[in-house]
């Protein structure tokens, strides 16, 4: 669901700038207009207001009972639970990983950076059986985790490692353009001028970053939460147990309980629009600082 | 203690790229010294290489008696104004002036109403009091330049070191910044190296100028040491404009083509040499023995000076010759030329 939010900003970009004055006769951009409002409201917004209209279907109390049944609030803790160590593993990792390729020169620098961008071409079902197949029952490490009765597949840490693997490039992403864009000027300064290199780091390199930072946090928490591919797999969908939000509204969906699932549903909605409004908000405000870190 | 900071043969290489190939150089204390040279010449490394900023594969850099390698960057006690400033865009201009007496150890970390004068006290020296609250995007450039320099002095460095100071001004600020610098030099005293590719900077600024070529020092001296007697051919081309003739010498005597133009010659050799005459040293005349005769085509002027240029036969490029108080010659008019002074290199 919270893919969904993706692709409405990068379609609003370009209505963004149609204000401006090109040289196109009045017909063209009203005709332009009306076409990119038309596919919005109608692949974009319409779905998300059909969610929150099936949601309320049934009324507030069904609305009520369908996200506080025990499996719906065990979903909604586990996908918190994924989320808040998954997130913050992959913002020390991904600052660790842009730091390395923005301030060194070294072999296989460019092998890094395309590394990083391979959860991204990857289908998150592979990445999930990748994980099947390391360390599941059959996997190659199987037997060893099994003797040491470490659970690892279809449990909290298969769930952790597919989620960190999907979510990996978002902060690395945004940090290593603008990192590299900065240069190394300010932190050189700050050495020299007797701080030591953890100072350094978080009284200058942070700072300079943090909105950048924050924006690839955001986006990172966003797919953490609502990943469904890499997470299907190597769930199990264990009810109560190893489901996640993605996983519980579908298995809602399949035993047609309609209204249950476009509950729980809304609220992965409402996180995507928090998401796309603190998005929006960082854009407003810190819009050069960001413009600075993009090229995709 | 007799020098400031000593530099031995200092050698450094990028990937293959030699940026030093064996630097030497002392520097007392107090003085002001500009590394002058094209991009690409190594004096931004050699600035860097004292700060501690890069690390030498040949050779060493000491202050006073201490090997350099022997200290951290904290213990060099170096300040550093880089060229594009590099003010912390996140800290205000306190802040920033600041950041040095903060970053030190906290037994030796004066205390907060102390550094809070400090920081007035040096923004009052760099002539920005009340700027405090200030962030650097609101400060003009002359302005950023001079609280990088605030920031440095706060930790009251050995040396100063400032890398292309006034290259990212414009003219006018760039000219008002340097007589206050000098000024501030004067007055504080701090030993003092800065980076240029600006000739007339270089000259006007500093007690001693080290000209730098290719990764080498080729020469050293005061301003006047370097313009009036440079020392290679490249310095006599890199400082000021220069005019280059071929020429023979035989016995005292310069000779272009078959023409003796320049006379009274001890110290050279005989055989082909070059010989670079500046535009202010060639006189137009009329009938002397010492006479380059040529055709004037082009007048034209140059700030306050006027300036001819004179094609003479058998020489491609056309001669500049200054007319400080010479009556102007018209376009077309025949002249003749006599040079004044001239500095002879052996052609290689």
């Amino acid at each position: 669901m919270s893919d969904a939010t993706l692709p409405t900003v990068s379609a609003a970009m370009p209505a963004r700038s149609s204000g401006r004055a090109r040289g196109e006769s009045l017909a063209v951009q009203i005709v332009l207009i009306a076409i990119s409002l038309a596919f919005l409201l109608l692949f974009l917004l319409l779905p998300l207001v059909t969610v929150f209209v099936e949601a309320g279907a049934r009324g507030w109390e069904a609305y009520r009972a369908a996200i506080t049944e025990p499996d719906a609030l065990a979903a909604i803790r586990l996908t918190l639970l994924v989320a808040a160590i998954a997130v913050p593993f992959n913002i020390v990792v991904g600052i660790a990983a842009a730091w390395a390729i923005a301030k060194f020169e070294f072999t296989g620098k460019n092998l890094l950076i395309s590394l990083i961008d391979l959860p991204f071409s990857v289908s998150p079902v592979i990445s999930g059986l990748v994980f099947v197949l390391l360390f599941g029952a059959q996997g190659y490490f199987g037997p060893w985790l099994q003797a040491h009765d470490l659970k690892i597949v279809f449990a909290l840490p298969g769930l952790i490692l597919a989620t960190v693997f999907v979510t990996f490039p978002f902060v690395a992403r945004e940090l290593i353009p603008h990192m590299q864009s900065l240069g190394s000027a300010d932190e050189e300064a700050a050495l020299t001028l007797g701080a030591s290199p953890w100072r350094v780091f978080f009284s200058v390199t942070l700072p300079n970053v943090k909105w950048s930072l924050f924006y690839g946090v955001l986006l990172c928490n966003a797919r953490a939460m609502g990943e469904f591919g890499a997470v299907a797999v190597v769930s199990g969908k264990i009810r109560g147990v190893t489901n996640t939000m993605p996983l519980h509204i579908e298995i809602l969906y399949n035993e047609y309980m309609g209204a249950a699932a476009f509950a729980v549903a809304s609220l992965l909605a409402g996180l995507a629009l928090v998401t796309l409004v603190l998005k929006t908000l960082l854009e407003w405000r810190y819009g050069d600082v960001i413009a600075a870190s993009r090229r995709h | 203690m007799s020098v400031a900071v000593t530099i031995e043969t200092i050698e450094k290489r990028f990937e293959n790229f030699p940026a030093l190939r064996g630097v030497s150089l002392d520097i007392q204390p107090g003085e002001l010294v500009a590394l002058l040279g094209p991009s690409g010449s190594g004096k931004t490394t050699l600035l860097r290489l004292i700060a501690g900023l890069e690390e030498a594969d040949r050779g060493r850099v000491l202050f006073g008696e201490t090997d350099t390698r022997d200290l951290s960057l904290r213990e060099r006690r170096i300040g550093f104004v880089f060229q594009q400033y590099a003010l912390f865009k996140t800290m205000n201009v306190a802040e920033n002036i600041a950041f040095g007496l903060r970053s030190r150890p906290r037994r030796e970390r004066p205390s907060r109403d102390e550094i809070r004068k400090r920081v007035s006290a040096l923004l009052e020296l760099v002539q920005l009091p009340g700027l405090e609250k200030r962030y650097p995007s609101q400060l003009s450039g002359g302005q950023r330049q001079r609280v990088a320099l605030a920031r440095a002095l706060a930790i009251e460095p050995r040396v100063l070191l400032l890398d292309e100071p006034f290259g990212a001004l414009d003219a006018k600020v760039r000219k008002d910044l340097r007589a206050w610098l000098r000024e501030l030099h004067g007055r504080t005293g701090h030993t003092t190296v800065f980076v240029t590719h600006d000739q007339e900077e270089a000259l006007e600024l500093a007690d001693r100028v080290a000209i730098l070529n290719e990764g080498r020092i080729e020469q050293v001296g005061s301003a006047d040491d370097v313009y009036d007697h440079p020392a290679t051919p490249f310095i006599c081309e890199f400082l000021g404009e220069v005019n280059k003739l071929p020429v023979k010498v035989v016995g005292s005597q310069a000779f272009f083509g078959d023409r003796p133009v320049l006379g009274g010659l001890s110290q050279n050799q005989g055989g082909p040499a070059s010989l670079y005459v500046r535009p202010q040293h060639l006189r137009i005349v009329d009938e002397t023995p010492l006479a380059l005769p040529g055709v004037v085509e082009h007048l034209r002027r140059n700030g306050p000076l006027r300036r001819a240029e004179v094609a003479v036969e058998g020489l491609k490029k056309r001669l500049d010759v200054d007319l400080a108080s010479q009556v102007a010659p018209a376009i077309g008019e025949r002249v003749r030329l006599r040079i004044a002074h001239g500095n002879l290199f052996a052609a290689a």
